[in-house]
């Protein structure tokens, strides 16, 4: 068979059509995605001489410094800090809301929920946070309210410029991502499970504990990877509301890239943060399966 | 076939004057009900007849308006499903998927006194009696249909109800298993004694399994009897109806002397019992109702039993072992379905033919309503 002739059939071939509608995405990720996460990768191990020029040669310099520097240290422990916490605040609060949309909501009203708790999408990321500016200030809305009804005298300074507001605002602004997750695992659940349990002689909150929460912990797991994995590298908001002492790691790679012309150090921060929340991520992928029951079951049908 | 007959002594269930309303729905209707201790029952009628809600009722997962539902004597108003003496297995077995075979079995066991090691016994016990020894270990997704079945009531019965619920536990599998199941369902009961409440639409089903069956419609229930007296003795036409075959001919009822006399379209006059008529005797126009096999097509030479009317052939569908015949009676415009049995050296008779039909007056039920 000629070569013409064989690639006309694979083209015709469900597996060649796949191949060449998924081709546009493919060559986007390739270009946008894949060729920056390479060179970042590559340029880490340059040494950065002027302002576009590299000593020949690689290094593992800027690894040692990055691991040893305690300022680095410091940016990269308190970036996982809140980000956890983000993470925390954001899937507790989320779940309940999540749980009454699926299970208090009549079916009809449901989509108008969903509708409702992505309205805050419409307002631009930067415009939300500085909202929160607005809020959480010295002279804001929260203490000026506080102020006004008498419950404190001084305006509260902890709430800006620091790191509590940088949790606040990531919380905020990912509450959405997390609730939509965690409704889908809910309605997914098998209403008939929880009569099941019920009638096997379990209260409601131990249907809870050992049917609704299992079930839902892939909802819960894909929550916290997507409230976790973003928030880690955002810098507008430690920028904006964060303070001296509410920067994160995202921030000081934008330092090292921008101001301090040291492009092979803030590449190598990249590459040590994307590690560290790649094992994290992983790790937490492991425990959502094992929790879902996904680890127990051993041998199918043969 | 014997028929199990209640056993005397207080009923396990007691239903009075259960009423049930959604929105403005009337689900059940004044339902009165009881259920003897070791019966298997059955609930049976079309979709949307309310049976599924009589079985959620009573498992605790409906509330009702009005009525009382007892269970051992003991008001169930305000008891939650939780603490009901009775589990139920679910149209869709409601297995947890997250949990193995063996934890599905042993989830209602958290609470028992057992130690793990009884607990774990018990459940593979359980796990045996429904033939799925050795499955404990599999993933719930990893069962077909029949086998989450078997699990769903292993799961249920080691707990030891009172009353196991089975809401059209048979529906899913396919007509093989279907069979295989109800009679291995029979004999489960049979083993375990625990009443049995089935919820099914399949008349069959319902024949084939049960002590009594309820026959409802529209949130009422028509008739509750033993299979027997349910097949041979409907109480109305549409109960008739539902179950199995019925032909209905029109006919003229009168009494005369102490003797209730039918005269029936085509067949002549007969005179009927009193048990004939379970909606009691009507005078004048009424109509007789009569199965399939109490007809009989008479072959050259055979002597009618009882007595014998001319029909002729319109219709015939042969199953292998059965041959339904349509035929008509001399002045009668519709047609009447007699199933034979096909007997080796025994033709098949053709379409057109003219037979002679042998029936037996005590086969017929008299119903009030004209057919």
């Amino acid at each position: 068979m000629r070569i013409g002739e064989r690639l006309h059939q694979f083209f015709r071939s469900e597996k060649g059509v796949g191949l060449l509608l998924v081709s546009p995405t493919a060559l986007y990720a390739l270009l946008l995605l894949a060729v920056p996460l390479i060179a970042i990768f590559a340029i880490s191990f340059l040494t950065q001489t002027g302002v576009r020029d590299f000593e020949p040669g690689l290094s593992l310099v800027n690894y040692r410094e990055a691991l040893t520097d305690p300022l680095y240290r410091q940016l990269m422990l308190r970036s996982l800090m809140v980000s956890g916490l983000v993470t925390l605040i954001t899937v507790l609060l989320a779940f309940p809301i999540a749980y009454f949309v699926s299970f208090g909501v009549k079916p009809e009203h449901k989509s108008l929920w969903i509708f409702l708790i992505t309205i805050p999408f419409w307002t631009s990321y930067l415009i939300r946070v500085f909202l929160w500016k607005v809020i959480l200030g010295y002279n804001g809305v929260l203490n000026s309210g506080l102020q006004a009804v008498g419950l404190i005298d001084e305006p509260l300074t902890f709430i800006l410029y620091n790191v509590n507001a940088v949790v606040i605002t990531l919380a905020h602004a990912y509450a959405p991502f997390a609730i939509l997750p965690i409704f889908v695992a809910l309605e997914k659940i098998d209403r008939s499970l929880l009569e099941a349990s019920r009638d096997l002689g379990e209260s409601r909150t131990m249907t809870f504990l050992r049917v609704t929460l299992p079930l839902a912990a892939p909802g819960v797991v894909a929550a916290v990877l997507i409230v976790f994995i973003p928030t880690i590298g955002d810098y507008v908001t430690p920028r904006l509301v964060g303070g001296p002492g509410g920067l994160m790691i995202a921030n000081m790679i934008q330092t090292q890239f921008l101001r301090l012309n040291n492009a092979p150090l803030g590449a190598t921060l990249a590459v040590l943060a994307m590690l560290i929340v790649a094992v994290i991520s992983i790790l937490f992928l492991i425990l959502g399966h094992r929790a879902a029951g996904g680890g127990k079951a051993n041998g199918g049908r043969k | 076939m014997t028929i199990k007959k209640r056993p005397a002594g207080p009923a396990l269930i007691s239903l009075s004057n259960v009423q049930k309303h959604y929105g403005d729905y009337h689900a059940l209707r004044g339902i009165t009900l009881e259920i003897g201790q070791g019966e298997f029952f059955s609930l049976l009628g079309p979709s949307g007849c309310g049976k599924t809600t009589l079985l959620r009722t009573i498992a605790g997962f409906e509330d009702y308006d009005s009525g009382t539902v007892m269970i051992s004597e003991r008001d169930m108003r305000g008891v939650p499903a939780n603490k009901r003496p009775t589990n139920m297995v679910f149209q869709s077995y409601a297995i947890f998927p997250h949990l193995t075979v063996l934890e599905n079995v042993a989830f209602g066991l958290r609470k028992s006194p057992m130690s793990k090691a009884e607990k774990r016994a018990a459940a593979e016990a359980a796990l045996e009696m429904v033939g799925l020894k050795g499955y404990g270990h599999r993933a719930a997704h990893a069962l077909s249909g029949g086998q989450r079945q078997r699990v769903a009531l292993a799961r249920a019965l080691v707990l030891k109800p009172k009353v196991l619920l089975l809401d059209e536990p048979l529906s899913a599998l396919d007509r093989k298993m279907r069979e295989q199941m109800q009679v291995e369902l029979i004999k489960l009961q049979r083993e375990v004694g625990i009443t049995f409440i089935l919820v099914t639409h399949d008349q069959e089903e319902a024949l084939v399994m049960s002590d009594r069956i309820a026959v409802m419609f529209e949130g009422e229930i028509a008739q509750c009897d033993d299979p027997e007296v349910l097949y041979r003795r409907p109480k109305s036409k549409r109960v008739a109806d539902f179950i199995g075959v019925m032909n209905f001919l029109p006919a003229t009822c009168r009494e005369e002397g102490g003797k209730r006399l039918v005269s029936v379209a085509g067949l002549g006059e007969a005179e009927v019992a009193a048990d004939q008529s379970p909606e009691g005797f009507p005078q004048g126009a009424g109509s007789v109702g009569f199965r399939p096999e109490t007809l009989t097509l008479l072959y050259e030479g055979q002597v009618a039993s009882h007595r014998e009317a001319p029909a002729v052939i319109e219709e015939v569908v042969y199953y292998g072992d059965m041959t339904y015949y349509d035929v008509r009676f001399e002045g009668v415009d519709k047609t009447v379905r007699i199933s034979m049995r096909n007997i080796f050296g025994r033709d098949v008779l053709d379409v057109g033919a003219t037979v002679r039909v042998s029936w037996s007056p005590g086969a017929l039920v008299v119903f009030k309503e004209g057919s």
